[in-house]
């Protein structure tokens, strides 16, 4: 007892810095948005009216607002599962006993951890109509059809300008956030992967439970964790998309790539709006928020099952 | 998984797989290789295609370097430099938080301490990208706009709680007895922290820096917004400058400062590619 009553103020001395720093920095932030949510707040105008709740009813009837919702959500239900299920199918592949496979998850990695400016200039390259990497592998296609005598040469357009075709552009984003976010959840599979017991599996296989059958009956229930986890950070992610739209699109063609998080931007950044772009950081927090709690419980739901087995 | 089978499909099988991974290695690497190739073309040149980037008329040619690093308009080198103090800024910050805070939460006992980690571990939940607004009117009242201050202390997308958490798994897992014995000497807490724990919690440290030093120097949206002179940018930033500036021409010239930024990333990422896996196992994501 004593040495608990001599250690306390000691503890509250080591953790001062950063419990500050939190609540400056990020609690702060948070119930000052909530603020700024309900003001007329100009960047450029002294006088900041009160305006209540004026701000979310402008946002609940704006056409272009909840355009950016609805484009954040063809993102997220777009990437999140083709995210998922690539990386999961490219752990596996890499925590096969081969030789050099470490050397193969580091290169897997590296989009992961670079610039994402640096990135989009890429792409922007690799969408380019007639020159660039998909269209001149599509001319090359058409090359060998022609040849082969299949067909007349010119089959599939190479003139695709991706980035200014609707659609496209939203499916450009979305190729790209695969090849971007592949290696930071492949390592965390491939963590949860080391995680699950080889007894098991040995277990399993005497009872004749090898192949597909053993990755159905163990390799996922063990993993459902894992893939929880990764399911609901890349959604959260998702739903912060900014660098590649304000790099490769800037929101177009046609507003069809204007996500939630670039719709901030222009209402803060472009028009000064600063309260009205709290407001839709407020809507974007509290979707953030919902869809990870309807995620967790729904998965939850499928891990009880899963024990109940 | 012990695979036994007959040898010949066992061959088969794996020469699949290593072709399953060599092509996507193909479609990681490629856009790079495409990237560094292009930097050596001519920069009035046209743009290369597959078929003449590794053959450039006039041999490979490294004027473009030279002529990004010394770009009038926009100072390289002073990017450069201020990317290196932003980000050595955020990483010996956030370490030393982090770092004492784990102490805290990991060794010592005090009333609500359970309390306070769990909402720590609260604000790993908030989008760090919500918070940039009103963080912007907060840095803006300190006047620390287009300011290091303001570029390295506010920095919201580090999550504090993440390093906290982390150094505080691996601080639990430092034996007891090494503090025992420091404190039969006559060590007091702050002696432990830094002659006991520290020392033996290096590869920690090493990831949770590492991890701070890839996000601040590839960040681009708080230093978008935080810096607003041109000699206050960081190279991030530099860089959609210099895309902007050249939207769809000069290829080369654009591949040549995209590598300059790369290169940096890289060669720390190849250096310390050990602390990023192993930081992602020790974070226990279990469940």
């Amino acid at each position: 007892m004593n040495t608990h009553q001599r250690t306390n103020w000691r503890g509250y001395a080591f953790i001062a810095p950063a419990t500050i720093y939190l609540v400056i920095f990020s609690l702060l932030p948070i119930v000052f948005a909530g603020y700024m949510s309900l003001h007329r707040w100009h960047l450029l105008k002294p006088d900041k009216p009160f305006v209540g709740l004026a701000n979310f009813q402008t946002l609940a009837a704006d056409p272009f607002f909840r355009n950016a919702v609805f484009n954040s959500f063809v993102y997220a239900i777009a990437s999140v599962p083709l995210g998922v299920v690539t990386s999961l199918a490219v752990a596996l592949l890499v925590t096969r006993r081969l030789r050099g496979v470490g050397v193969f998850r580091t290169l897997f990695y590296i989009p992961g951890i670079c610039s994402q400016v640096a990135i989009s200039m890429v792409w922007i390259w690799i969408l380019l109509p007639e020159t660039g990497l998909i269209n001149y592998c599509v001319g090359k296609v058409n090359g060998w059809i022609a040849g082969a005598g299949l067909a007349d040469s010119g089959l599939i357009p190479t003139t695709t300008n991706f980035l200014q075709e609707p659609g496209w552009a939203m499916a450009a984003l979305v190729a790209m956030s695969l090849w971007i976010g592949l290696g930071p959840r492949m390592i965390i599979f491939v963590a949860g992967l080391q995680n699950i017991s080889e007894e098991l599996y040995e277990a399993a296989s005497l009872d004749g439970c090898t192949g597909a059958k053993s990755f159905w009956h163990i390799t996922l229930p063990q993993l459902a964790p894992t893939t929880l986890f990764v399911t609901v950070t890349t959604t959260i992610a998702a739903f912060q998309l900014f660098t590649p739209v304000y790099m490769m699109t800037k929101g177009g063609p046609q507003r069809t790539t204007d996500v939630v998080l670039y719709h901030i931007y222009k209402e803060a950044w472009q028009k000064f709006e600063l309260g009205m772009a709290s407001a839709q950081s407020y809507v974007l927090f509290a979707m953030i928020v919902l869809i990870a709690a309807v995620q967790l419980w729904l998965m939850r739901g499928g891990l009880a099952t899963e024990e109940a087995r | 998984m012990s695979a036994v089978g007959h040898p010949v499909r066992r061959c088969v099988g794996r020469s699949l797989l290593y072709l399953a991974l060599v092509v996507i290695t193909v479609t990681t690497v490629l856009p790079f290789v495409w990237m560094f190739f292009t930097s050596l073309h001519h920069k009035d040149a046209q743009l290369p295609t597959i078929d003449n980037l590794f053959t450039p008329e006039g041999g490979y040619h490294f004027g473009n370097y030279e002529y990004v690093l010394t770009f009038g308009e926009l100072p390289v080198w002073r990017f450069a430099v201020n990317s290196c103090v932003v980000t050595c800024g955020v990483v010996v910050f956030q370490l030393t938080l982090c770092s004492l805070a784990a102490y805290g939460f990991a060794r010592l006992r005090f009333r609500g301490r359970d309390a306070v980690f769990f909402v720590f571990l609260l604000t790993m939940m908030i989008p760090a990208q919500v918070l940039v607004v009103p963080l912007f009117a907060i840095v803006r009242n300190f006047g620390w706009l287009d300011t290091y201050w303001g570029l390295i202390i506010p920095y919201p997308y580090l999550s504090t709680a993440f390093g906290t958490f982390l150094l505080r798994q691996f601080f639990l897992t430092v034996p007891r007895s090494l503090d025992d014995a420091a404190r039969l000497d006559g060590c007091g807490d702050l002696r432990i922290f830094w002659h006991v724990i520290l020392p033996s919690a290096k590869p920690a440290l090493a990831t949770v820096g590492a991890f701070a030093f890839i996000w601040t120097w590839t960040d681009f949206y708080w230093p978008l917004l935080a810096s607003s002179s041109t000699t206050m940018r960081t190279l991030e930033v530099g860089l959609s400058v210099f895309s902007d500036a050249y939207a769809g021409t000069m290829w080369a010239l654009q591949m040549t400062a995209a590598t300059i930024v790369l290169i940096p990333v890289l060669i720390f990422f190849l250096g310390m590619q050990r602390f990023f896996v192993r930081g992602i196992v020790q974070s226990g994501i279990k469940g």
